[in-house]
C-alpha cells in the first residue's frame, strides 16, 4: 500500500489521511510476548479489518488502540498526535467506540437504556440536575434520546426498544451493542469480532449494518473477524497477524494471494 | 362532528374527497405514524400539500393520464399519499405486495406496463433493478429511504421529497388542475392484483365509483366519522386495506395511523387504540392462543378469578352487545367482570376503543368468536372480494352469528344459482380484469352480476347468507341433495378435539368422515385422566377418545339437520384414522389443506369398510418418514355410526 494521502476503492470511494498510526508496538504480559513489532495505519472512511489465527493477538491490539493496554514500546498516533497514556473514558471522548467479543451490556437494563448509556460522554449536566430533571439537564436529555431513537432506526430495532436486553436472543445483543457504540457518535469504530457465533443471515444482517454505518456517517470501522468470506467481502484493506507478527497488510486480494498467509491459515511444519 | 358529509355531484373521485377534507376538516389529523418512538401526525391540509407535491413532481417527470405507477412498501403515509397523487394526475396506482420475490413483480410490472415505480428502500429498489431488462416500459423509479442506495446509478433513482421539491418548483399546476377536472365517476381510482391461487394473478380495475360509493354505504352502515381511527398494517395491495384507509378514510375524514415497523404492530395497536379495527380470523386466534397460554402461567387466584368472570361474559356479554334483556344483577356481575377482567384484558390487546371490529376471509370458530363478543368487542363478521371492492355482505349490529356472513351490504343484491353459486350486484363490482376480457366475461354477465366462485344460500328467516364451501367442491348425494364437504368439516374442526376431518359422499346415498384428532388437546385430556398412551395411533383408538369424538360428530349432526338444504351431509359413519394426515405422505398440501382425490383413493379400503358396514377393518398404510424413507402402519380401525337427526320437514311429516 502506497503513503499517498487518498486512494480511491474498487467501489469508487475515497479514503482520506491517517486517523490513527500504530508504530512499532510490542506488548508483554511478563514474559509473553503478545504483540511484537507491529505498525500500520488507519485511514478516514475505511473499513480496516485485522484477522488472524486464535491467539494471534488480534483482540490485544484493538485493546492497545482504544487505550485499555499500554503497550511497553512503540507509538500511538491519533489524530496526528502522539497519544500519552490515557483511562479508557479520556479515550472514548476522543471519539473512539468499541463492542466487545463477550457481549458487555446491562442485561436487566432495557435496550433503550443501554443504547442510553452510549451517551454517557456527551452529557454534561451533573448527576444532581440529572435526577432532578431540571434545566438543561431536561433539554439534554432529550436531545440525547433524539440521537438514540436515530440508532434505533438505523438498527431497525423498534420493537425490542423497551425489551430487557437480557431476554433477547444473541443476534439481537450484538446488535444492541453495536448500537450502544453507535450512539457515542464515534469517528473511530472498534468492533472485536462482531460476527462471532451467528447463522449466515445474522452474518448478512450484521455486514449490511457495518457498511451502511461507514456510507452513511462515514464511520472510520476497525474489526477483528474470524469468518474470512466475510472479512474479504466488506473490508477496503486488512492486517493479518499471526502469533503477534503482522505477516500481511494491503487490500483483500494482495491478502489473499500472499503466501505467509496461506500457510498462517493452511498450516506449515515450524523449524 | 357527527353527521356524515352529504353526497354531492362533485364528490365523486378520491381526489375532490381531498380537497373536501382539507376544507373541512383541515386541522384534524389525517395521518399518524410512529418514528423514532413518537407518534408523528399530519393534518389534512397538510395531507393535502404533500400529495399535491408528490403530483406536481410526477407530471414533472412525464407522468400521462393512464399511465401505471407500482407502489411496493409498507403501510407508511407516504405510499397512501403516492396513491393519491398519481390519481390527481389521472394515472392508475397499483400496489403490489411487498414480500413478493423478483419475478413475481416482474410478472405484474410486465402485466400492467408500469413506467414508473415507488419503491420503500434498498430492498425493493434491488428487485425491482433485477427485473428491470425484461421491462421495456419501465422509466423512472422513486424511493422513500435512501439508506444504503448512495452508489447507485442515479439516472433513473429519484428521490421523493426531491420529487415534492421539484414538483413545488415546477409551475404545473394548471396543467394538475385542468386533469383533475376532467376526472369523474368512472376514472379507474386503482388497480389490484388477486392472488392467483388459480393461474396468473389477475389485475382488477375499480373505479372510483366503485371506491367511493362502497366507503361511503360502509361508512354509513357502521356510522363511522371523522373522529374514528384506525390502525393500517394490512398488506397494501389487498383492497381491504385501500377500501378502509383510502376508500372509508377519505369519505369521513378519519384518521389512519401507521405502525412504526411490521415488528411493533402489537404494541402500536394499545398506543392508538382504534375504534375500528379489522383482522382475520388467524390474528383472533393467535391472541385469543396467546391469552390463554399466559393465564396458565398466571397465579391460582388469577386464574380463578378469569374464569369466573370469563363464565360470566360468556353468558351476559353477547346479550349486552345484542341489545337484549338483561337482569340488574347481571348487569352488576359484568360491571364488576369489566374492572378485573374485560378492561385490562381489552387494554392489553389494544382493543378498549374498539366499537366495530370485523373479521373475514375464512370461516372463524365460533368459540373464538364468542370470546371477544363476550369481553364486549363488537366483532362482525362479512362476507367480500376484490372484484367487489370488499362488501358483498356484512352483520348489522345486534344480528351477529358465528355461522353467518350477514346480509347484503348497502346497494348490494344477491342472488343464488341453479348451482348454488352466490352471485351479486353492486356499485362496488369491479370494471373488468385488466388486459383479460375472456375472464372478465366468465365472471360478470352483461347485466352486471358477478360470480363469486363459493357456494352459500340465503337462510330464510334471517335474510343472512350462509357460505358453503367453494362452489367447484360442492356435489351432489344421490337423492339429488346438496353435497358441501367443507361446511361439515369446518363444523368438525371448531371442536378443539379434532384436528382435520374428510366427509365423502359425493354421489353416494350417505356421508361418511375420517377424523384425526388433535394430539396436543386429547392428549392434554389423557393425562389428566391418568391414561396413558404411547403412540398417536395407541391415543386415537382409545374407546373413551372415540366416544367423545362421537358426541362431537352427533353434535354436528344435529346442527347440520336444522338446514333444509343440507341436512343429507350428515355423518353416518366415522372412523378416527390411524394416522395422520401429513403432506409428506401427499394428503395435505403445504398449506395444509386436504386433498380429497389422494385420501379417497389411498385410504380406499377404510371407506369401503365404512359403506359395507362393517365394525372393524384391518389396514396397512404406507407412511414416508422425515428423513424420506418409507415404512408401513398397520392397524384395525373402529368403525362407528354415529345418529343422525330428521331435518325440520321431516320432523314434522312424521308427525
Amino acid at each position: 500500500m502506497t503513503m499517498a494521502e487518498t486512494y480511491q476503492t474498487p467501489d469508487g470511494r475515497t479514503i482520506g489521511g491517517q486517523v490513527m498510526e500504530m508504530k512499532n508496538i510490542t506488548l508483554r504480559f511478563g514474559g509473553v510476548k503478545a504483540i511484537t513489532d507491529i505498525s500500520f495505519d488507519i485511514r478516514e472512511g475505511e473499513i480496516r479489518a485485522i484477522i488472524g489465527p486464535n491467539g494471534a493477538g488480534k483482540s490485544s491490539m484493538l485493546n492497545v488502540m482504544n487505550g485499555f493496554y499500554h503497550p511497553q514500546e512503540g507509538e500511538v498516533w491519533f489524530h496526528g498526535k502522539k497519544r500519552g497514556p490515557m483511562k479508557p473514558h479520556q479515550i472514548a471522548k476522543q471519539g473512539i467506540a468499541r463492542t466487545f467479543q463477550n457481549i458487555a451490556l446491562f442485561s436487566g437494563m432495557s435496550t433503550l437504556d443501554n443504547i442510553m448509556t452510549g451517551r454517557l460522554t456527551h452529557m454534561k449536566t451533573g448527576i444532581l440536575k440529572q435526577a432532578m430533571w431540571w434545566g438543561p439537564a431536561e433539554k439534554e436529555e432529550t436531545e440525547n434520546r433524539e440521537v438514540v431513537e436515530k440508532v434505533i432506526d438505523f438498527l431497525e430495532i423498534q420493537s425490542i426498544r423497551k425489551t430487557p436486553v437480557g431476554r433477547l436472543p444473541y443476534g439481537l445483543q450484538k446488535r444492541v451493542e453495536l448500537g450502544r457504540a453507535l450512539a457515542a457518535e464515534p469517528k473511530l469504530l472498534l468492533l472485536d469480532e462482531p460476527m462471532a457465533g451467528m447463522n449466515v443471515e445474522e452474518k448478512e444482517d450484521m455486514s449490511r449494518f457495518i457498511l451502511d454505518v461507514n456510507d452513511e456517517f462515514g464511520t472510520t470501522i476497525a474489526l477483528i473477524e474470524h469468518d474470512m468470506g466475510v472479512v474479504m467481502d466488506i473490508a477496503d484493506r486488512v492486517v493479518v497477524m499471526d502469533y503477534g507478527k503482522k505477516i500481511g497488510d494491503g487490500s483483500p486480494d494482495e491478502v489473499r494471494n500472499n503466501q505467509d498467509v496461506i500457510d498462517a491459515y493452511l498450516g506449515v511444519a515450524h523449524d | 362532528m357527527t353527521s356524515g358529509p352529504t353526497p354531492t355531484g362533485e364528490l365523486n373521485t378520491i381526489p375532490r374527497l381531498l380537497a373536501r377534507n382539507a376544507s373541512v376538516y383541515g386541522d384534524k389529523p389525517a395521518y399518524r405514524e410512529k418514528e423514532f418512538g413518537i407518534w408523528q401526525s399530519w393534518t389534512w391540509s397538510q395531507v393535502a400539500e404533500e400529495i399535491n407535491a408528490l403530483a406536481l413532481g410526477l407530471l414533472d417527470m412525464g407522468l400521462a393520464e393512464g399511465d401505471h405507477v407500482a407502489i411496493i412498501g409498507r403501510n407508511r403515509p407516504y405510499f397512501y399519499w403516492a396513491m393519491v397523487a398519481i390519481q390527481s394526475c389521472g394515472a392508475v396506482p397499483v400496489p403490489l405486495y411487498r414480500d413478493a420475490v423478483a419475478e413475481e413483480m416482474a410478472y405484474v410490472l410486465d402485466h400492467c406496463s408500469a413506467r414508473f415505480v415507488i419503491a420503500e428502500d434498498q430492498e425493493q429498489v434491488d428487485k425491482v433493478l433485477e427485473v428491470q431488462d425484461g421491462l421495456n416500459m419501465l422509466e423512472q423509479v422513486i424511493y422513500l429511504d435512501p439508506r444504503g442506495m448512495r452508489k447507485y446509478d442515479r439516472s433513473k433513482l429519484h428521490d421523493y421529497k426531491e420529487v415534492q421539491a421539484k414538483g413545488r418548483a415546477s409551475g404545473l399546476q394548471g396543467e394538475l388542475d385542468s386533469r383533475l377536472a376532467t376526472q369523474n365517476f368512472d376514472t379507474t381510482c386503482v388497480m389490484l392484483y388477486t392472488s392467483g391461487t388459480t393461474g396468473r394473478p389477475k389485475g382488477v380495475v375499480l373505479s372510483n365509483r366503485n371506491i367511493v360509493k362502497s366507503g361511503q354505504a360502509a361508512s354509513e352502515f357502521d356510522k363511522l366519522n371523522v373522529d374514528d381511527r384506525v390502525l393500517a398494517y394490512l398488506p397494501m395491495a389487498w383492497v381491504g386495506d385501500f377500501i378502509f384507509t383510502v376508500g372509508q378514510g377519505y369519505w369521513t375524514g378519519f384518521c389512519v395511523a401507521c405502525p412504526e415497523s411490521p415488528d411493533t404492530m402489537q404494541a402500536d395497536l394499545r398506543e392508538i387504540g382504534p375504534t375500528y379495527f379489522f383482522a382475520p380470523p388467524r390474528y383472533f386466534e393467535g391472541l385469543l392462543t396467546n391469552v390463554m397460554i399466559r393465564m396458565e402461567d398466571a397465579s391460582k387466584g388469577k386464574q380463578r378469578m378469569f374464569k369466573k368472570y370469563m363464565d360470566i361474559a360468556r353468558e351476559i356479554g353477547p346479550k349486552l352487545l345484542d341489545g337484549k334483556p338483561v337482569t340488574f344483577g347481571e348487569r352488576l356481575q359484568y360491571a364488576i367482570g369489566n374492572i378485573l377482567v374485560y378492561g385490562p384484558l381489552k387494554n392489553t390487546l389494544g382493543l378498549s376503543r374498539t366499537r366495530v371490529g370485523y373479521t373475514a376471509g375464512e370461516a372463524i370458530g365460533p368459540e373464538i368468536f364468542d370470546f371477544y363478543r363476550s369481553l364486549g368487542i363488537n366483532l362482525k363478521q362479512l362476507y367480500g372480494q376484490t372484484e367487489a371492492s370488499v362488501f358483498v355482505t356484512v352483520q348489522p349490529d345486534g344480528e351477529v352469528r358465528a355461522d353467518t356472513v350477514g346480509v347484503p351490504a348497502p346497494g348490494v343484491e344477491l342472488k343464488i344459482s341453479e348451482t348454488g353459486e352466490v352471485f351479486y350486484r353492486s356499485p362496488g363490482a369491479f370494471v373488468e380484469y385488466y388486459k383479460n376480457p375472456e375472464s372478465t366475461a366468465d365472471t360478470k354477465d352483461a347485466e352486471g352480476w358477478v360470480a363469486t366462485g363459493d357456494a352459500g344460500f340465503i337462510e330464510k328467516d334471517s335474510g343472512h347468507l350462509r357460505i358453503i364451501d367453494r362452489a367447484k367442491d360442492v356435489g351432489k348425494m344421490a337423492d339429488g341433495k346438496m353435497f358441501a364437504p367443507k361446511y361439515v368439516e369446518n363444523k368438525l374442526k371448531f371442536y378443539p378435539n379434532i384436528l382435520e376431518a374428510v366427509v365423502f359422499g359425493n354421489g353416494r346415498e350417505k356421508c361418511c368422515a375420517f377424523i384425526n384428532i388433535d394430539l396436543s388437546s386429547v392428549g392434554n385430556w389423557a393425562e389428566r385422566n391418568n391414561i396413558a398412551y404411547s403412540s398417536y395411533q395407541e391415543l386415537a383408538g382409545h374407546p373413551q377418545v372415540l366416544a367423545t369424538v362421537q358426541e362431537h360428530v352427533e353434535a354436528v349432526n344435529k346442527s347440520v339437520a336444522e338446514d333444509e338444504m343440507l341436512s343429507g351431509c350428515q355423518v353416518h359413519r366415522f372412523c378416527i384414522l390411524h394416522k395422520q394426515l401429513d403432506a409428506d405422505d401427499g394428503e395435505l398440501t403445504r398449506t395444509q389443506k386436504v386433498r380429497r382425490r389422494i385420501i379417497e383413493e389411498k385410504f380406499k379400503d377404510i371407506i369401503d369398510a365404512l359403506y359395507d358396514g362393517s365394525e372393524k377393518v384391518s389396514t396397512e398404510t404406507e407412511v414416508t418418514y422425515e428423513d424420506g424413507r418409507k415404512g408401513s402402519i398397520k392397524a384395525t380401525l373402529e368403525l362407528r355410526d354415529a345418529k343422525v337427526f330428521p331435518t325440520a320437514a321431516q320432523r314434522i311429516a312424521a308427525e
